[in-house]
């Protein structure tokens, strides 16, 4: 067969592609890890301080990233808490209750979350906090609460459509064989559905966890900052990990800092992956479990 | 996929009105709702009367200079095109010629270009993890100086940011293509492979020609996910508040800009110029996810239609 010329210089690229991706990625991390691999130990952390002090906070941590840490994990839990409800709730209704129209304009409203950039939902914490200035609440601030909740519409999506599609995995057979058992719809949801796409929907949980711990854009306008110790009260400025890797970038006064800008980059990154390779092994195992499963 | 609720008996769903789960789960789904229209609603509230107001100096302006009373944003809008663009001229072919590799090993192949295969797919997987701003970070330390031997000048400049970008939106696209390709492709494997064809000759001749619009919303989605990106452009763009010139100058984009007026705190009129570059993104990104839904839902018809 004779083949164009412009498809063996297709050829040839996709043969150089994947070389150009490992050398890029893998130069990349790398150099992540060469520079931030020799500050991985107890002192980035927690500095000079005592351990045990600085992770109850009896002694304020100078030179270490535990509050920043400590910020990051609060402010998740938080946004986890704040956004399971609705969205796995939301999910499980667009899956198994809605009607056809309902589940088209549901559906549509979070894709187009979904394409927000997270740099919109910081907008709208902030322009919240101005409209509670000038109406009822006139020393309203940015803090940990109001940056909670917009991660929450930023993890949304992510959560409605693994626990959607985790349900509608679900083969249609048990559906009815649990009707045809007497089941009523609640019972059927709680009993057999709910049950068997659990693993699929703390995927989804895991993978908005992820979500949230990596996202900078949404906490700068919500009130986080580059030194506020540990996480104090709801309406409090916090650290981030996020954040402090982009404000050393910008700001580093000595080597030692920008060391520590290395090892934070680095622990973000590593916590990053683990949570996403976490949600792989939670779906995987869920997916190998029902394909084919009509049977 | 069938829609779960055709399992579900008619005189069933009319019972199920007195049933508990489903008035929580409502309330859950109206809740979103509600953040969702929230959000929507204060952004657009918060810039139309910048919309409406006509003013030399204004937002519509050319001239970003607080100090003298101009709040112009139209460099950093023209910054933000600019730069998601040639992010894309630079991202869109690497996927797609990425993907295509991915999907078309060569017939008898050895044992090390199938791991190199699932390694790469893997990195592909991995990459869609790393924070934007560890990418940025990286860069500035990397990339920056790499890009000041080359290019001249101070190395935070568009092209550094295009480069990152790319590397960004990269797997948006491959996932987004193999999700599109890969059906067709193995659709056309067994007759196609009987002819000797290889799978590099069926994509080629086939698979491409036909997926236009798989193709083209790849392309649009990762436009989306450039000029949404804040951290790169923010880290490595240089943000100077200029009409983009040269691909060693800096440039400003929309969400840097954002991100620099909060910080800086100054307040009134340019606060203005912030929710004016908010509501230019929620718009930009709307139309990318209609656009996008457009296609997606045209494309499945097609494949509907194709398999009778």
């Amino acid at each position: 067969m004779k083949r164009p010329f412009s498809l063996h210089l297709f050829r040839l690229a996709a043969g150089t592609a994947p070389a150009l991706l490992l050398v890029c990625v893998g130069t990349l991390i790398g150099y992540l890890s060469w520079r931030g691999a020799p500050t991985l130990r107890l002192s980035l952390f927690f500095g000079s301080t005592p351990v045990w002090d600085g992770l109850t906070g009896a002694r304020p941590v100078w030179d270490g990233i535990w509050p920043a840490c400590a910020g990051t994990l609060c402010l998740v839990g938080l946004t986890l808490l704040l956004a399971v409800f609705p969205g796995v709730g939301c999910g499980i209704y667009l899956a198994e209750y809605a009607s056809p129209a309902w589940k088209r304009r549901i559906g549509g409203a979070v894709n187009m979350l979904a394409g927000m950039p997270s740099i919109v939902m910081g907008l709208f914490g902030f322009s919240l906090i101005l409209l509670l200035r000038h109406s009822v609440a006139p020393r309203a601030n940015t803090g940990m609460l109001l940056a909670a909740s917009c991660l929450a519409l930023l993890v949304l999506p992510v959560l409605v459509a693994t626990t959607r599609e985790a349900l509608e995995a679900v083969p249609d057979s048990l559906r009815l064989a649990a009707s045809a058992l007497g089941m009523t719809p609640a019972r059927r949801l709680s009993h057999v559905l709910l049950p068997i796409s659990v693993r699929g929907i703390g995927g989804g949980v895991v993978l908005a966890l992820g979500r949230a711990a990596e996202d900078t854009a949404v906490i700068m306008f919500t009130g986080v900052v580059a030194n506020a110790g540990l996480p104090a009260g709801l309406t409090d400025k916090f650290e981030s990990l996020s954040f402090s890797i982009y404000y050393t970038a910008a700001q580093y006064q000595d080597q030692a800092e920008l060391l520590r800008g290395f090892g934070t980059a680095l622990v973000l990154l590593g916590i990053s992956v683990m949570l996403l390779c976490a949600a792989r092994f939670l779906e995987n195992g869920y997916r190998r479990r029902w394909r084919g499963g009509d049977a | 996929m069938k829609p779960s609720s055709s399992a579900v008996p008619a005189e069933e769903r009319g019972a199920s009105g007195r049933d508990p789960a489903r008035s929580v789960l409502r309330f859950a789904a109206g809740i979103a709702v509600l953040g969702i229209l929230l959000l929507f609603l204060m952004i657009i509230a918060f810039a139309l009367p910048v919309f409406t107001e006509q003013s030399a100096g204004g937002p519509f302006s050319r001239i970003w200079a607080p100090g003298q009373g101009q709040f112009g944003i139209q460099a950093m809008i023209a910054g933000s095109l600019v730069l998601a663009l040639s992010a894309l001229c630079i991202g869109w072919p690497f996927g797609l010629v990425l993907c295509c590799w991915l999907f078309c090993p060569v017939n008898g192949q050895s044992g090390f270009a199938r791991s190199a295969r699932s390694i790469v797919g893997f990195l592909v997987r991995i990459m869609t993890a790393i924070p934007t701003v560890v990418y940025g970070f990286a860069a500035v330390f990397l990339l920056t100086p790499l890009v000041r031997e080359t290019v001249g000048g101070t190395g935070f400049c568009w092209l550094s940011a295009a480069l990152m970008l790319a590397v960004l939106i990269l797997p948006t696209i491959v996932l987004l293509l193999s999700a599109g390709l890969a059906p067709r492709l193995e659709r056309l494997l067994p007759g196609g492979l009987a002819l000797g064809f290889t799978r590099m000759d069926l994509m080629w001749f086939f698979v491409l020609p036909e997926a236009k619009k798989t193709l083209f919303s790849s392309l649009v989605l990762g436009f989306g996910r450039a000029v949404g990106d804040t951290l790169i452009p923010l880290m490595l763009a240089g943000n100077a508040p200029q009409m983009p010139y040269a691909c060693s100058a800096g440039l400003r984009t929309l969400t840097a800009h954002m991100a620099m007026v909060t910080s800086n705190e100054v307040g009134g009129a340019a606060y203005n110029s912030l929710f004016m570059a908010g509501a230019l993104l929620l718009l930009i990104n709307a139309l990318v996810s209609l656009c996008a839904c457009r296609l997606e839902c045209s494309s499945r018809q097609e494949r509907k239609g194709g398999r009778r």
